[in-house]
């Protein structure tokens, strides 16, 4: 009760300055839209299905070059982490790799793929892959041995025992990794798709600055941080919830 | 030193004065324990369950020396038998049975099960860990069914074995619980019914009590004497407690201090059921420990002059 009140409290006072602030015309109202004109372009975008679209497109991108990214990640990170010579050597170029920012992928993308989705499914991926590599080779080797071992014993091997022992037994220690794969992913789309006429909410960002409408540009951010962020509330906190309730653990890192 | 092993009695029980008599010091460890003369009839049984011949492990150490952790092994293991194998930590006990689990590679040596060389892990052989390794992930029904959905046992199959093993443990009511909700008493025993449930013919387990209270640790003792009895299966169980060796085993096989080799060995032919205060059991043990102490101190003065480089069993950590 009192963590809503706080957060009621919070909001209200933050919307209330940006009314005031709003309200006093200090900057043209079409650099400095109220609240009201922000939720009416949200209102007008649903009604006319763009941002439906937007989110139905963006969405789509996401997962596709996500999912692609935690395949491949795990299947490099384990690599790496149960492979010496893989370690010493591809460990360290994935590290010095992260410090790219993934929309430097872009360029190289659009070339090698055309101006077309591809791309910016690739800029998706280099983005997300490698924290998500990162995070399984970190959890395989953070994860205790004694899974392993016992696995083997009751007769697992090969890809039952990635499936069914170490994948699940690395899990807790993976699913940070696998958060922060998510939040690069997304932010990665949304930086493409601004580059380029693509359907998707990076587009209709832009368009909101092309037609100069402030409050568009405003309305689509939120549309932005809020699927993200639900993305990050229902889908991760859901699972390192469950992650806890299984393992007994006070905390799933 | 195998054929000291094959010697060993099977019969039933003497007076248990008899089965420890004193021995003089000199007899210590080079022969055989004292009841090598009623061994004759036991030659029919000429394919031991599990053979270890010349058994050695040798491992580079973090400063690059080799360092010799098994020095030819030569033990056989009865069908049946309940052996028992105790040292001073660091002798390379629970190296050992990782080795006979498949787990890990012996430098040199061979390890037969029914007279055949062992490829690796298999489920004729299942270690149950000194931590239990159960699957935090699982439910307690799940973990003993994962040994069979691995070897592709129908589901229904899968079903009926794994409530008849939790019959058996007695945890029938916990198929649906997860690991953490149970005391470390009821965990163990999910060890032991996911291992049986595979149906194994060995049962390697690394000191599996070491961790519990005594009274769970007694109750345990009776549930799997009772548990060996009606499955019939080979169990190597080890220990550094000389006297749950003793409650438990049918001969105690003593290793030294690094590298492990076989010190002396000892068939317990006291009646079962016994109990841990048993006077016999308690003399029995003595007898043992008095043995085992020269080589705990001697492990512990290699301690004292390591001080504090690091000591890696590498069945435990690789």
């Amino acid at each position: 009760m009192k963590r809503a009140a706080r957060f009621i409290i919070f909001y209200s006072v933050l919307f209330g300055l940006w009314t005031l602030l709003a309200e006093l015309k200090i900057w043209p109202p079409y650099l400095f839209p109220t609240p009201w004109g922000v939720a009416e372009s949200l209102y007008a975008g649903f009604q006319d299905h763009s941002y439906w679209i937007a989110i139905r497109v963006s969405m789509q991108r996401v997962l596709i070059g996500y999912g692609i990214s935690v395949v491949l990640g795990m299947v490099l990170g384990l690599g790496v982490a149960s492979n010496k010579f893989l370690e010493e050597t591809m460990g360290g170029l994935l590290v010095s790799l992260q410090s790219l920012p993934s929309i430097c992928w872009w360029p190289l993308a659009l070339l090698w793929f055309g101006l077309n989705q591809n791309a910016i499914l690739f800029v998706v991926i280099m983005g997300s892959l490698l924290s998500v590599t990162l995070a399984m080779e970190d959890g395989r080797k953070q994860m205790p041995k004694i899974f392993g071992q016992a696995g083997r014993n009751l007769g697992a091997k090969g890809f039952k025992l990635f499936w069914y022992v170490l994948l699940p037994a690395s899990l807790p220690f993976i699913v940070s990794g696998l958060k922060q794969g998510w939040a690069f992913a997304w932010r990665s789309l949304i930086t493409a798709e601004m580059l380029y006429l693509s359907l998707g909410l990076g587009q209709v960002l832009m368009m909101g600055r092309d037609l100069n409408d402030m409050s568009a540009v405003i309305a689509v951010m939120i549309l932005i941080i809020a699927i993200g962020y639900m993305v990050d509330g229902i889908v991760f906190k859901g699972m390192e919830r469950h992650l806890q309730n299984r393992w007994g653990l006070a905390s799933a890192t | 030193m195998s054929s000291n092993v094959q010697r060993l009695p099977a019969q039933f029980p003497l007076p248990s004065d008899a089965r420890f008599p004193a021995r003089s010091p000199e007899s210590r460890g080079k022969i055989g324990p004292a009841s090598v003369g009623h061994s004759t009839h036991t030659g029919f049984a000429a394919i031991p369950k599990v053979g270890l011949s010349e058994i050695c492990l040798s491992y580079r150490t973090q400063s690059g020396e080799r360092l010799l952790a098994l020095d030819h092994i030569n033990l056989e293991v009865r069908t049946g038998e309940f052996l028992c194998v105790v040292g001073p930590s660091g002798c390379g006990k629970s190296t050992l049975l990782h080795l006979i689990a498949g787990l890990h590679q012996q430098t040199s040596g061979q390890i037969l099960v029914d007279g055949k060389e062992i490829e690796g892990p298999g489920t004729d052989r299942i270690l149950i860990f000194q931590e239990h390794g159960l699957f935090p992930w699982l439910t307690v029904g799940q973990n003993v069914e994962f040994g069979m959905k691995m070897k592709g046992v129908p589901k229904a199959e899968r079903q009926e074995k794994t409530r008849h093993y939790l019959r058996l443990v007695h945890l029938a009511k916990f198929e649906k619980s997860y690991i953490h909700q149970l005391s470390g008493g009821m965990r163990q025993r999910v060890a032991i019914a996911r291992a049986l449930a595979t149906e194994p013919d060995v049962l390697l387990m690394d000191e599996p009590f070491a961790a519990l209270d005594a009274q769970t640790r007694d109750l345990l003792h009776d549930e799997l004497e009772r548990i060996w009895n009606e499955t019939g299966c080979t169990i190597i169980f080890v220990t550094h407690n000389v006297r749950e060796a003793v409650r438990l085993g049918d001969r105690v096989v003593l290793l030294t201090f690094r590298p492990g080799r076989v010190k002396d060995q000892f068939p317990v032919d006291l009646p079962r059921p016994r109990h841990l205060e048993d006077p016999h059991v308690a003399r029995a043990a003595r007898e043992i420990l008095d043995q085992l102490r020269e080589e705990i101190n001697r492990s512990l003065e290699a301690e004292y002059q390591e001080g504090v480089k690091p000591h890696v069993e590498p069945g435990v950590s690789a």
